[in-house]
């Protein structure tokens, strides 16, 4: 471990520290590296997309974000907090499951394949996270999960089983299932990639209100049109880097890196 | 093949609107005749063979009956219940990351799968030829052979038996469940042992209940194996009557009567099981699942 880097902010930012703080962090799976050195920031309130092709270590990025996946070097911070371990002395002693279970309740991810509960109702999805982990009473919980059932245009199917959602409609609901827990940042894992052509705009027009109401967003995603339109930063990654980033209507149109730009040429054509 | 297409002479529009004659399954009716007339055979050597009927429906509600049918009865439900518990406990010790708990799991299950369930009931109740005492040093003790009595010996025996196979179950019913569900338990912040208990065990009993209802109906009639350390169940009850009435095979009927009584009650209550452990399962099912559906 390289221990907790000292954090410079790039020029031109608001003096804030930025939510998400990502430095020279590195991932192996076995001999094959899926993340190498890579390292940076999400400002409070922005939404950044990720982009690159298949393998390219994105989605990687985004689990170390929620640990889902443990990182091999460098440092994460989310909200100030170290991910996975603990300063002491002069060593990083790693966390208990209970402390990252903790740790987890500042993110909400949501899943290329929705990973609804199946044997939960839809409102029962959502309140299951509130009542079981944060002990929220059940009657408070319905409600606000009514309420968040309601936002994603899903009040009629509160009594639904999985099974008995569309593609789009599940991803909704757990779009809901992930903000009931009241995140300070939302990790999107293509979440579009998985659903038939028809089903998208629906699951993308949540997302899009989500972040004008100010919600901070990694968004992993092929969908470029919703990263021109409501991402303020693009990053490109390729072989685990990240090879372009920017202002994602400068990088689409015009691409520095020849490895981003025929990827940009292949997935608009 | 015989050629099936429309008669030159008569349009297709014409047929339309003949009667339709259903397929006859002449197969069927010819099986189910001589299956009944088997049966019929079957029944009547009984009938006339040297069989006292009466004798049968005489002691069918005999008290010593009755009471080794609420022994089986009682046996099978702790048997089964210990069972379980140990069998959840130890698949969840084997499929844990912690090394400890794996090997102790592994031990159990290789140790208990390994050798005869008649022969670990024999070593069960006679452990007091190893130990002729046992307690807590200080708190209590007894004489082995006062704790190791027929019943508590083959509860122990059944139970830890049992154990030993149902971990095997719920391990399979564990690895049926998507990992996807694990991962969004985790990012709504659950612990591993919160994620098994409310996402992952509930939907693993859809594949859990059919094998383990199989082995609770086992059960039923492995409890008979206690005979042999005079644990008075069922069959052991109506041995001890024949060897003194010499009615051997009547009380062995009454004894299989009972035992299909108890296996069909068994088997109505797997079907209600499995059918609540459906909920949520299956390509889109109209509104009778959210009717019964609690929020």
């Amino acid at each position: 471990m390289n221990g907790p880097v000292p954090v410079s902010l790039p020029s031109g930012s608001e003096a804030a520290t930025p939510l998400v703080r990502v430095r020279q962090v590195s991932k192996f799976f076995g001999s094959f590296r899926a993340l190498n050195d890579v390292s940076i920031d999400i400002p409070h309130g922005r939404v950044m997309c990720i982009v690159g092709p298949s393998g390219s270590g994105k989605s990687t990025l985004l689990r170390c974000l929620n640990q889902l996946e443990k990182i091999d070097a460098g440092a994460i911070a989310i909200d100030g907090e170290l991910l996975g371990f603990r300063l002491q002395g002069d060593a990083l002693h790693e966390l208990s499951d209970a402390e990252i279970a903790r740790q987890r309740l500042k993110t909400g991810m949501v899943f290329q394949r929705f990973n609804l509960f199946g044997h939960l109702t839809a409102i029962e999805n959502i309140i299951e996270g509130p009542v079981t982990v944060l002990k929220r009473p059940k009657k408070e919980a319905i409600e606000e999960g009514e309420a968040l059932l309601a936002r994603v245009g899903l009040a009629s199917k509160r009594n639904s089983y999985p099974s008995q959602l569309s593609g789009g409609q599940q991803q909704r609901v757990a779009i809901a299932r992930a903000l009931a827990m009241k995140p300070k940042l939302m990790l999107f894992d293509e979440p579009t990639s998985a659903l038939d052509p028809e089903l998208v705009g629906e699951v993308l027009a949540v997302m899009r209100a989500l972040a004008l109401s100010g919600m901070t967003m990694a968004v992993v995603t092929h969908e470029m049109g919703f990263a021109r339109e409501v991402g303020n930063e693009l990053v490109f990654m390729d072989h685990g880097e990240i090879i372009e980033r920017g202002d994602p209507r400068v990088v689409l149109d015009h691409p520095a890196n020849a490895r981003a730009r025929d990827f940009v040429n292949a997935v608009i054509k | 093949m015989r050629d099936h297409a429309t008669p030159a002479h008569r349009d297709i529009l014409d047929l339309a609107g003949l009667k339709l004659v259903p397929r006859r399954y002449y197969g069927r009716w010819i099986a189910a005749a001589l299956i009944l007339l088997a049966l019929g055979y079957i029944l009547r050597a009984f009938a006339m063979g040297q069989i006292e009927w009466k004798v049968v429906g005489q002691f069918f509600t005999a008290p010593a009956i009755l009471a080794g049918l609420v022994n089986t009865v009682i046996m099978t439900i702790c048997a089964m219940v210990l069972g379980l518990t140990l069998g959840v406990v130890f698949a969840v010790m084997v499929m844990s990351p912690n090394p400890v708990l794996k090997v102790v799991a592994t031990f159990y299950i290789w140790l208990f799968r390994g050798t005869p369930l008649l022969l670990q009931l024999l070593i069960w109740f006679n452990l007091a030829l190893v130990f002729p005492k046992m307690g807590i040093p200080g708190l209590f003790e007894a004489r082995t052979v006062d704790i190791m009595t027929p019943l508590f010996a083959t509860m122990l025996g059944l139970g830890m038996n049992q154990g030993a196979y149902t971990a095997e179950v719920v391990r399979a019913g564990i690895l049926s469940v998507d990992t996807g569900q694990t991962e969004a338990a985790k990012s709504i912040g659950m612990t591993r042992l919160t994620t098994l208990r409310r996402i992952i065990l509930p939907q693993a009993m859809r594949f859990i209940i059919p094998p383990v209802g199989n082995e609770f109906i086992s059960m039923v009639k492995i409890t008979s194996v206690a005979s042999v350390i005079q644990f008075s169940e069922i069959l052991r009850n109506a041995q001890t009557i024949y060897y003194a009435n010499a009615r051997v095979i009547e009380l062995l009927f009454v004894a299989a009567g009972w035992y299909l009584i108890v296996v069909t009650f068994l088997q109505i209550g797997q079907f209600f099981l499995e059918r609540h452990y459906a909920r949520g399962i299956g390509p889109s099912r109209p509104s009778p699942a959210n009717e019964e559906g609690k929020a």
